[in-house]
């Protein structure tokens, strides 16, 4: 692994997402857009959006980045620069983190543009402030990137990537607290919210929107959330093989 | 040396239980134009994919310069072009030139240079900060050969590099193949059109994943008592493809 090659690839993948301009209004406009949307959605029951609204800055993130991602990879996988790179003298590192780097920071101008909106326009009432807010929507972000990157490899066809949105996504967002509370849930599901990486990303918005000082809890819910990313790098890693 | 690749009893079994090559014994002579001519489907692609390392191969041994393919010594003297363009159409030139010079390991000083050279080589001077997705075909493909051209690699496979291609530009590639060849550069060359044979060096002729004939265009046709190497291959396949 170099670290100039791995910066290489980050500035390459960045630099094909600013060509493509409508890719990069969609990352930036659509979160916030959809917060506001929920605001009057729930125009009467303003309590009810304040507690909603944080939570869904831990999903929206990962759900972006998932899908932005894994077509990204799919796209390498198919159009044979995939093969060329593979031929060349790269570490499947350089790859990989070349493109947690890139939609990291991706992710974090998207966090920062949906906590100041949160924030500032939606006049959402978070106890623990703006910082924790963003390392958070960061965290989720990281985390939809690594899971695409390792799920794209499962992917034949950029239809069967994005149908692995509802696949893999819908289900964490169903059960991770977002609807009710997870303890009502039905015992299995219950099981399945506590492996799920989703859960402790909204885990995390819940603990900064109830408490001024970052919490145990918090630190906690954000390791779980780093460990499941560094787990699908790894796991990413392996399913880019110099030799098929 | 005086053999750049040397196959040994080479079967690749591909997913799918696909005999895509079978049994092939060749040796590849350095700093020639070596073409790998057959129908599509005859195993030519999988053949430079195991050449370049991309493949595992199920039997047999290759050996490149010596060296195991897709060892990371030789994964700085080689560069491979795959059929499919394997460029970033959301990139301009000068963007994906860059971007491969420094993966393939290109001093940041240099990359300047290494632009100005294998632009000049293709042809593309004028487009240089053009986006790839609006380039014509023809465009794309060699932009896709110029980044084969990086830091004057000892072996260059290119899979298919002229398919599609209008004659002047194919015959203007294959000078520059010629040309590269004259300066050191082994090139194995993918093509199932048997006029292009005429223009290499070495010839393989391959079938059904087997190797049916190796020799200079000019021994084939005189070996088999025909005009083309159109005929040749008619002839050595029995008239049926």
């Amino acid at each position: 692994m170099s670290p100039r090659k791995t910066l290489a690839t980050a500035k390459r993948v960045l630099r094909q997402l600013s060509h493509d301009h409508r890719t990069l209004a969609l990352l930036f406009v659509v979160p916030p857009v959809l917060l506001t949307i929920f605001k009057y959605v729930f125009q009467n029951e303003p309590n009810t959006f304040n507690q909603l609204a944080p939570m869904l800055l831990g999903i929206f993130p990962m759900v972006m980045m998932f899908l932005v991602t894994s077509i990204a990879t799919l796209r390498e996988r198919t159009s044979g620069t995939l093969d060329r790179l593979m031929t060349m003298p790269i570490g499947k590192m350089d790859f990989i983190f070349g493109y947690a780097l890139a939609f990291g920071l991706v992710a974090l101008a998207q966090a920062c543009i949906a906590t100041g909106v949160m924030l500032g326009l939606l006049d959402v009432p978070v106890l623990g402030g703006t910082f924790p807010t963003i390392v958070c929507a960061v965290a989720a972000g990281l985390l939809g990137t690594s899971l695409g990157l390792f799920t794209s490899a499962f992917a034949r066809s950029e239809f069967q990537a994005v149908q692995f949105m509802p696949a893999f996504i819908l289900p964490q967002l169903l059960t991770c607290g977002l609807f009710i509370a997870r303890e009502q849930m039905a015992q299995p599901l219950q099981w399945f919210a506590n492996v799920m990486p989703l859960t402790y990303s909204v885990d995390a918005m819940k603990q900064i929107t109830s408490n001024f000082e970052w919490t145990s809890e918090l630190t906690h819910d954000l390791l779980i959330v780093g460990c499941y990313t560094v787990a699908a790098l790894v796991l990413a890693s392996l399913t880019i093989r110099r030799q098929d | 040396m005086e053999n750049a690749v040397q196959i040994k009893n080479l079967s690749v079994t591909l997913p799918g239980a696909i005999e895509a090559i079978k049994n092939v014994s060749i040796e590849l002579p350095s700093k020639k134009t070596v073409g790998i001519i057959g129908p599509s489907g005859a195993g030519k692609t999988t053949l430079v994919r195991s050449i370049v390392g991309r493949t595992r191969i199920t039997s047999g041994e290759i050996l490149v310069f010596g060296m195991k393919p897709g060892s990371a010594e030789l994964r700085k003297q080689a560069r491979y072009m795959t059929q499919e363009l394997s460029v970033y159409p959301d990139l301009t030139i000068r963007e994906n030139l860059n971007f491969f010079a420094i993966m393939s390991g290109q001093a940041r000083k240099d990359l300047k240079k290494t632009l100005i050279e294998v632009l000049k080589a293709v042809d593309l001077t004028d487009k240089t900060d053009s986006l790839v997705s609006s380039l014509s075909g023809g465009q794309k493909q060699r932009v896709s050969l110029a980044i084969a051209l990086i830091g004057s690699p000892k072996l260059m496979v290119l899979d298919e590099p002229t398919v599609g291609l209008d004659p002047v530009l194919r015959n203007k590639l294959w000078n520059l193949f010629a040309q590269l060849a004259k300066q050191g550069t082994t090139l194995v060359i993918t093509s199932h059109s048997m006029d292009e044979a005429e223009r290499c060096d070495d010839l393989v002729l391959l079938r059904n994943g087997q190797a049916i004939a190796h020799s200079t265009p000019a021994d084939l046709k005189k070996h088999t008592g025909t005009k083309t190497i159109e005929e040749s291959f008619l002839k050595l396949v029995g008239g049926q493809t």
